[in-house]
């Protein structure tokens, strides 16, 4: 399905990052000061991440029972799910990983993408970093 | 260390919409809004594969970008971004989380939200973990470190 030659899975994706932008931005998520000052359980902790996830738990569990109830999506022919469902090394290793480095950063990939033209030295440094790391992984995996 | 106030209607709403947006792109384009692999997706053409949903990507991208520019219109102080730790940390933390959000194949939206809200036990275990070791990090680097 076009609309004068843009797709609505194109336009569809743009107001979706949009929607899923503004939820970052008003609840902070994309500044990493409120990162940190929730994972820092040992400061002034600010459980505002906690809300935020709480929230966005609700809708889209509820919202995804909705949707995927029905035969597909709009603008596809099938709904894309992830298949596999052991919980392996490779994930935990990961996900630890990454949390390590969103414990450093107080970013991750979403509000540092977010926060990319807001023109902080220190999310660039970050978006580059990110970048490098994700080649590290994908590029060895290649080889 | 920058203090920052719990803000728990702003962080409701803006709950709701990141949620709300994940719901959207499952119901129009049956995908999971999981940013790692979507940006991982838009540099795939870089490694030879496939660029059939190259656009959508950058689409969804371009909409993240552009929205805290909008926000920024209308106030200063919801865009205000304020970094504790200093730059080298953020270059490192950056390579721990490109690697890692590819070697456990999501990160804070594709497993913590998404997953998560499928009731997926690789998202619930990974959320966890990532949620674990990144607590652990910030007590080492402000109560041991001195940061």
């Amino acid at each position: 399905m076009a609309l004068r030659g843009i797709e609505m899975r194109t336009l569809s994706a743009l107001v979706a990052g949009l929607i899923f932008g503004l939820g970052l931005t008003v609840s902070g998520m994309i500044n990493p000061a409120k990162i940190i000052s929730f994972l820092d359980i040992a400061g002034k902790w600010d459980p505002s991440l906690l809300v935020v996830m709480a929230a966005a738990l609700a809708v889209a569990s509820i919202g995804y029972r909705i949707v995927l109830s029905r035969e597909k999506p709009a603008f596809e022919p099938s709904f894309s799910l992830p298949t596999n469902s052991v919980i392996d090394r490779p994930l935990i290793v990961g996900s630890a990983l990454f949390g390590v480095g969103w414990g450093l950063a107080g970013l991750c990939p979403g509000p540092a993408i977010a926060a990319a033209a807001l023109g902080h030295v220190e999310i660039y440094a970050f978006l580059i970093a990110l970048v490098a790391g994700m080649l590290l992984k994908d590029g060895l995996k290649r080889a | 260390m920058e203090i920052t106030e719990f803000a728990p209607i702003t962080a409701a709403i803006g709950g709701a919409l990141i949620g709300g947006a994940a719901v959207m792109l499952m119901a129009l384009n049956g995908r999971i809004a999981g940013i790692s692999g979507i940006v991982a997706g838009i540099m795939a053409p870089l490694r030879g594969e496939g660029r059939a949903d190259f656009s959508w990507r950058l689409a969804f991208v371009a909409g993240l970008v552009l929205a805290p520019l909008i926000v920024g219109l209308f106030s200063q102080s919801l865009v205000a971004v304020a970094t504790p730790h200093p730059l080298w940390m953020m270059a490192i933390g950056g390579l721990f989380v490109g690697y890692g959000v590819r070697l456990g194949s999501g990160c804070t939206s594709g497993h913590g939200v998404c997953g998560v809200a499928r009731f997926s036990r690789r998202s619930i275990a990974a959320t966890a973990t990532f949620m674990a070791t990144a607590i652990v990090t910030v007590l080492i680097l402000h109560g041991l470190a001195g940061y």
